[in-house]
């Protein structure tokens, strides 16, 4: 190989890998600000997170829809996953029917509130039948009653900026000392599941007008289009950030600090 | 390297000389990255499998419900979450690999001129006696070190355009996001339960075909085999190992 030759390929081959990097960087850049990177996007795994993630960000479009079944497609058979709270206070709601229980809502809203069950119900209510599966396998098919997670967002006005939906389940518990330490089920959902039209803030499943022990009651969120364990039972709090950062480890979800990924539209 | 084949002496077992070309440097790379991505993906998918090694068909199957087959595993749960990311990053590679493999093997017409079986090879009779000389644990000849056989060409085939598709878009539809963008996809096999069983059966045949692959490799002379896949040649009439 004569030496002007080698040489020139080290020139181009030089141009081409810059290019190759600037191309990466502006790539990374724009999948940040399109929403394109999930929470868990570090380590090596976090390559293949992204990728399924990204993808899928740009085939799922916000209106794209879960199918929805006839009342005769509902499974006699839906499993619970984990039991109900533990805690005191969840006991003693329960045992007033969820009177005293209110649902907070805040972060990046304008009017920051909190809803009662009584005043959830009286919200347009909307019955959807979908499927759900979890990822350890199994699935059913069941009807949930709620009101559209989009109205309550409405209600409270979402800030432009806001990115992500955090909820939080009565069996959460934050440790005194540290904040970083969250225990028990807490996740997140970006704008695009959060806005869906089938996404439901549920009070009530299969034709009862309040979710059976163990379903999440008194509220849960439903996210058709991911895995059942996005949707998060046992409503306390919702708030509503542009980062997950500063919550918990900063991966999105508790789950995700057990080692499962955080977003689970699979 | 070439020079020492000249050289007296030194050329009496002259194997670099002799050698033939046998696989391209795409064949070989994709050839070992899909090895180790297979083996990251059946290690995983076995992790997800055992959280609930139950088989059903249909939209929807869960414990409690009529089950198609209830594999004789114990039930063991907390292995899945590594299990989904390490599956993922896998099947990432491996399709990614796939794309690089496929678009080569047409542009190069390695499809059409090494794998694709000649007319007269697909009988019963000619199938029969490689089936026939296999069981018996006969040696291939020299001859057939340097092109496949029509059953090779076939199970080639059969795996890189029936069972890789196929186990690609059975593992699509189980995704509730993309089902909701292609309906079809998960309708198309029977519902996400029967995706799901379907792709376990293709994983098995995957297995099957590792397991036949590798004992016909052995039977062919695992070294100059192995060899050839890395280094890309065979040596010509005479055997390595």
């Amino acid at each position: 190989m004569s030496d002007p030759l080698s040489r020139r390929k080290l020139i181009t081959g030089g141009l081409a890998a810059a290019a190759g990097l600037g191309g990466l960087g502006v790539a990374a850049s724009l999948a940040d600000r399109y929403g394109l990177i999930p929470p868990d996007h570090g380590g090596i795994y976090g390559i293949g997170e992204t990728m399924t993630y990204a993808i899928q960000r740009l085939l799922v479009s916000r209106h794209t829809m879960a199918k929805e079944y006839t009342p005769s497609d509902i499974s006699k058979v839906a499993p619970v996953k984990g039991e109900p709270p533990e805690n005191e206070t969840y006991r003693r709601l329960a045992s007033g029917g969820f009177a005293d229980w209110r649902l907070k809502v805040d972060g990046l809203v304008a009017r920051p509130s909190f809803f009662s069950l009584a005043g959830l119900k009286q919200m347009p209510s909307e019955r959807h039948i979908y499927h759900q599966a979890c990822e350890e396998g199994w699935s059913f098919i069941a009807e949930w009653i709620g009101v559209p997670l989009w109205h309550v967002l409405d209600l409270v006005g979402v800030l432009p900026h806001a990115k992500y939906v955090v909820f939080f389940g009565f069996d959460t518990n934050f440790d005194a000392l540290d904040k970083r330490l969250i225990n028990g089920k807490w996740n997140s959902i970006d704008m695009s599941d959060a806005w869906h039209p089938q996404t439901l803030l549920a009070y009530g499943m299969n034709g009862q007008d309040a979710l059976p022990p163990g379903h999440g009651a008194p509220l849960r969120v439903r996210v058709p289009r991911q895995l059942g364990g996005k949707s998060t039972k046992y409503l306390s709090w919702i708030t509503l950030t542009d980062s997950v950062k500063e919550i918990g480890k900063g991966w999105g979800a508790g789950g995700v600090e057990r080692g499962f990924s955080w977003y689970a539209g699979i | 390297m070439a020079q020492t084949a000249y050289a007296p002496g030194l050329a009496v077992r002259g194997t670099d000389a002799l050698d033939l070309p046998r696989h391209s440097a795409v064949v070989r790379i994709t050839h070992w990255i899909t090895a180790l991505t297979f083996i990251g993906l059946l290690i995983s998918g076995i992790a997800i499998l055992i959280a609930h090694p139950r088989l059903y068909w249909g939209a929807t199957g869960a414990a409690g419900a009529p089950s198609l087959i209830d594999l004789p595993i114990r039930f063991m749960i907390g292995h899945s979450g590594w299990g989904r990311y390490l599956h993922f990053l896998c099947a990432w590679i491996a399709v990614l690999t796939g794309f690089v493999y496929v678009g080569s093997g047409v542009t190069s017409r390695h499809f059409r001129h090494d794998l694709l079986p000649a007319k007269p090879d697909l009988n019963l009779r000619t199938m029969g006696r490689i089936v026939w000389d296999e069981v018996r644990w006969k040696r291939p000849l020299e001859g057939e070190a340097l092109t496949y056989n029509v059953l090779q060409r076939l199970a080639y085939l059969t795996v890189v355009f029936v069972l890789f598709p196929l186990i690609i878009l059975t593992g699509l539809a189980m995704s509730p996001a993309l089902a909701s963008v292609v309906p079809a996809l998960r309708e198309g096999f029977g519902g996400q339960q029967s995706a799901r069983t379907i792709h376990f059966f293709l994983s098995a045949g995957l297995v099957l075909f590792v397991c036949i692959h590798v004992a016909m490799v052995w039977l062919a002379g695992f070294t100059s085999r192995v060899r050839a896949m890395i280094t890309g040649r065979i040596a010509a009439g005479k055997e390595v190992s």
